[in-house]
């Protein structure tokens, strides 16, 4: 039997906040352990939540760039659980009535359009981070708790089993993380953890509408991981229903080492989390007028930007693409393009050789001032310089933002052309190679090669090639 | 007249003029403290050196000619549920038996400010959780108008400091009837505010839609100056209510011509103590007598209230004291793994009473029973809610008894969780309903005991039972507001 797999994301986003969900300590990551906390979110006895209202704005934010529908009515609930990283033994969170319902991400899968629908967006606090002297907790003869990142606001985003496989669900990842750094509310950063998406997937047979027993798939530390684990979890079920098996309902981690899903034999049937109404918070109303400015203020978001940057300068898919997850790429391109309407050549030399030097010196995008990258374009497209020296300008635009006008001068490393500059090294080539003259007179198109290469040589490759093939020719023949 | 003896007002008056400073006022208590508290047991912790402290820089400052608040210098004694910056709070719990918290509620801090010297942190039921401060983890406290009796609770401490002349204003805290409950069982005034008209931040939370900070006194005045201090808006709060604060002292001296006065039938049950009845309504003639229009009025949900105050406040309890796992705060149990660790360290630091309520709560909650119960419970509440405002468009207040009995015997209901939970009958629905809820004095019984009436308003209107209640002392005359306290080696003091 020909099997589909049905995967659906569970995403939880720190929101960038400077201070945290219910208290006004800081978020900053990388502090020494329990420096940033106080007696709320440590949730000391007596202690009360208070929201943050700029962690509200971008949890809104967020939502409407995801398309979910922001509800003027929300309501925060109490999920109980005991662990030593949870301070209060419960978190605040959002229950039967999310802070944003539904909403959808359009992506591209092998150039086709998919719809990935999303069930809610709701904000709730963040856990602590246990230290284990050894692997887990169970095998550890002590745990540190660090309640740094206790209290942090954070974004569930939950999607509709609507993904197909690994591959689809990376997809969906880069296109999420493109529009929440877009919508300014994440810095997404999964190797800090302020990412991190968790996964169910089934199986069932080809064509059914109805869903497989479902395994949950967490630690999943890289979107590629993600990709990685959802294709071996989705073989491991597909061998077991081949085998005539049944999936069993369980949770799996990610063995990162193994690159194997590896089931947790453990709190079948304990999460049964007693949600009731947080007492200590009234319900979040959000104005519309609210809701309104928020989504005004939203620039453009990636979908969209998308589309405009292959309609408006005739970019192809992947540097429509490039353009847009790299973000500050793209401004810059867009910078540069409104000085200079060759686009095809300009999106070639900032994919190309400005992307390389930046990588090659560690310096950003920002730093690069698109009215110098125009002019070194526009100076060799005149025929000011050559490419080669065009790029040694680049290097140096971008190391120290010297403008190439500047270096041409001071280096002197304009052209050298006509008959007062270049003419006296093409005859001083011609004078010392009489062998090569001698054997492109008997029509050996080779030597007229080796002999512009001289030229070359000798302007220390500031001549145009063609110009000294030309001169060449022209002096051969006269003889 | 002895300094202890006096009312907290007495006491801003003798300190206004400067004819006593407030360190011969604390060492006053102080000395009633060291001559009675070891047979009535009201305190957990003592701060004798922080109250002379905070009484020396109040002398100064009003020596220096500074203009001080009418409570600067008076000193206070708070539950032990409070957080206190510095000073063990405990909740009478052994699970925060050496728990020093590094903050201090919003209460405490104004009370600093205003210059309260602290007396002490006072005993009480584990977690608010009991009707006796038989709960108490530590010891139970003694009513001082009968030692064999309990002072009742959860309040029991703050009660007993302020009836035995240990302190002269107290703050306890009302769940459900904490504060109203132990201030009639020690012939008191117990106010127990409008749900957010004082801030919970800091208080050690049991069921936090239900948890309200209040005082307890000897006289409506020194319950009204208390309240100015404690009442209003806090930041670190959002249940709290941002109405501006009256001056409750102004409501004192108005007449009560014309006030709508129902009386609760529930409230005055010919289940109750003949003599509890009897006092109730000596005080509803005295009255009608004086131009209050009376009437009775039936709240009939109040045999629904009972059920749904015992479903929520426990649910909310099991979310609350979750965080008591061994993880924090100093008793740890031990155990083999994480999970012995949370069973251990909660099985023996709770006491019989709190994890009775989180066992409640916890199945209330659980997935399958939640519609039936919590949910269900909160219906109720908001049909008893509802029953408020209806009968708040009839009258302006309404009274009944507070405890259905003078205090009973130590040790008789400690094993009969129901009938204790019954004592705080008339409590309860108040608490439900978030409204302002007064309990006073009503009479003496028989027996040497003091018995009390309850005084409800509709939301924010504290102005008005305050008014009420000081209208009833000045005409009915102050019942003896203090005992003698008989010690067992006989003699009294």
């Amino acid at each position: 039997m020909k099997y589909e797999v049905v995967i659906g994301l569970e995403i939880h986003l720190e929101l960038q906040t400077s201070s945290k969900l219910f208290c006004g300590c800081s978020t900053i990551f990388g502090r020494e352990p329990n420096s940033n906390c106080c007696p709320i979110c440590l949730g000391l006895p007596g202690s009360l939540p208070v929201f943050n209202r700029r962690a509200i704005e971008l949890a809104v934010a967020a939502a409407l760039a995801l398309n979910s529908d922001v509800q003027e009515k929300s309501r925060f609930d109490r999920k109980n659980y005991f662990y030593p990283d949870l301070p209060k033994a419960y978190q605040i969170s959002q229950y039967d009535q999310p802070l944003a319902r539904g909403g959808y991400l359009q992506i591209e899968v092998d150039c086709a359009s998919r719809i990935i629908n999303l069930e809610r967006v709701h904000l709730e606090e963040e856990a602590g981070k246990l230290i284990h002297s050894s692997e887990s907790i169970m095998g550890s003869d002590y745990s540190l708790v660090d309640y740094n990142r206790a209290g942090i606001p954070l974004l569930e985003i939950v999607t509709a089993p609507d993904i197909t496989s690994g591959r689809e669900a990376r997809l969906f990842l880069d296109d999420l993380r493109s529009v929440l750094l877009y919508s300014g509310a994440s810095d997404c950063k999964m190797e800090e953890g302020s990412l991190r998406c968790d996964a169910n997937i089934s199986l069932r047979p080809a064509g059914s509408d109805e869903l497989g027993t479902r395994a949950e798939v967490k630690n999943m530390n890289s979107f590629r991981a993600v990709e990685l684990a959802l294709n071996y979890e989705a073989g491991r079920q597909e061998e077991i229903l081949a085998a005539g098996g049944t999936v069993i309902q369980e949770t799996c981690h990610w063995d990162e080492e193994r690159k194997k899903t590896i089931p947790l034999r453990s709190k079948e049937g304990s999460s049964d989390y007693r949600y009731f109404p947080e007492p200590d918070l009234l319900p979040l109303v959000l104005e519309s007028t609210f809701i309104e400015e928020i989504s005004a203020a939203l620039p453009e978001l990636p979908p969209a930007r998308r589309k405009r940057l292959k309609e408006q300068y005739g970019l192809d898919a992947s540097e429509a693409a490039l353009f847009t997850f790299n973000r500050s790429l793209g401004d810059f391109f867009e910078a540069a393009a409104a000085r200079y309407n060759q686009y095809a050549n300009l999106a070639k030399w900032v994919q190309g050789d400005l992307l390389y030097y930046l990588r090659e010196s560690g310096k950003n995008v920002e730093e690069v001032e698109p009215q110098k990258f125009v002019d070194l374009l526009t100076l060799l497209d005149k025929g000011d310089i050559n490419r080669p020296v065009a790029k040694e300008l680049l290097s140096e635009i971008v190391l120290s933002g010297t403008s190439p006008q500047k270096m041409i001068r001071d280096k002197g490393l304009g052209r050298i052309s006509g008959d007062e500059q270049l003419l006296p090294i093409v005859e001083k080539v011609i004078a010392e190679n009489p062998d090569a003259i001698e054997n492109y007179r008997q029509g050996k198109e080779k030597a007229m090669a080796f002999l512009v290469g001289r030229v070359m040589a000798l302007t220390g490759g500031r001549a145009d090639p063609g110009e000294a093939n030309k001169l060449l020719k022209e002096k051969i023949s006269r003889k | 007249m002895k300094i202890y003896e006096q009312t907290a007002a007495n006491l801003s008056k003798l300190l206004q003029n400067k004819e006593v400073s407030s360190v011969e006022v604390v060492q006053s208590f102080l000395d009633r403290i060291e001559l009675i508290e070891p047979y009535l047991k009201s305190f957990i912790t003592h701060t004798p050196a922080m109250a002379l402290d905070m009484a020396s820089t109040v002398d100064n400052r009003r020596a220096g000619g500074e203009k001080l608040h009418p409570l600067a210098g008076v000193p206070i004694a708070i539950k032990d549920n409070i957080s206190t910056r510095g000073l063990r709070t405990t909740c009478a719990s052994r699970i925060l038996e050496n728990y020093i918290p590094p903050y201090d509620a919003t209460v405490v801090e104004t009370l600093k400010q205003v210059g309260m010297p602290l007396l002490g942190k006072t005993n009480m039921d584990e977690f608010a959780m009991g009707s006796s401060t038989e709960n108490s983890a530590f010891y139970p406290s003694r009513n001082p108008w009968n030692l064999e009796r309990v002072p009742g609770g959860s309040s029991g401490g703050s009660a007993v400091a302020v009836s035995s002349g240990m302190a002269p204003l107290a703050l306890g805290s009302d769940t459900g009837g904490s504060i109203r409950q132990p201030a009639s069982l020690c012939g008191l005034t117990g106010l127990r505010p409008t749900y957010g008209r004082v801030s919970r931040y800091g208080l050690i939370a049991f069921a936090s839609s239900l948890d309200q900070i209040g005082t307890i006194s000897l006289t409506a005045l020194d319950s009204a100056m208390l309240m100015n201090v404690i009442s209003g808006y806090d930041l670190l709060d959002s249940t709290t209510l941002s109405e501006p604060v009256p001056d409750y002292t102004i409501f004192l001296d108005e007449g009560i011509k014309k006030l709508k006065v129902g009386v609760i039938k529930e409230n005055v049950s010919e289940d109750f103590d003949p003599e509890v009845t009897a006092a109730v309504m000596k005080n509803i003639a005295l009255l009608k007598e004086s131009g209050a229009e009376v009437d009775e009025v039936s709240l009939p949900l109040t045999d629904y209230g009972l059920g749904a105050y015992y479903l929520i406040a426990p649910s909310e309890a099991s979310s609350n004291l979750g965080r008591y796992d061994g993880v924090r705060y100093g008793f740890n149990a031990g155990g083999e793994s994480i999970d012995d660790m949370f069973s251990a360290t909660r099985g023996r630091g709770f006491g019989p009473e709190v994890k009775r309520r989180i066992m409640i709560g916890t199945y209330a909650l659980s997935a399958g029973y939640f519609d039936a119960y919590y949910l269900q419970a909160m219906k109720v509440r908001t049909m008893i809610r509802r029953e408020y405002e209806a009968a708040f468009k009839r009258f302006d207040i309404l009274v009944g008894a507070t405890t259905p009995t003078p205090a009973f015997k130590i040790d008789e209901k400690i094993d009969d969780p129901l009938q204790m939970y019954l004592s705080d009958i008339c409590n309860i629905t108040d608490s439900l309903a978030g409204v302002p809820s007064l309990s006073i004095p009503s009479g003496i019984s028989s027996g040497g005991l003091p018995m009390g009436m309850q005084l409800t308003a509709s939301p924010l209107k504290e102005g008005l039972l305050l008014k009420v209640a000081g209208f009833l002392e000045r005409e009915r005359g102050h019942l003896p507001l203090r005992p003698k306290v008989k010690l067992p080696e006989g003699g009294e003091v």
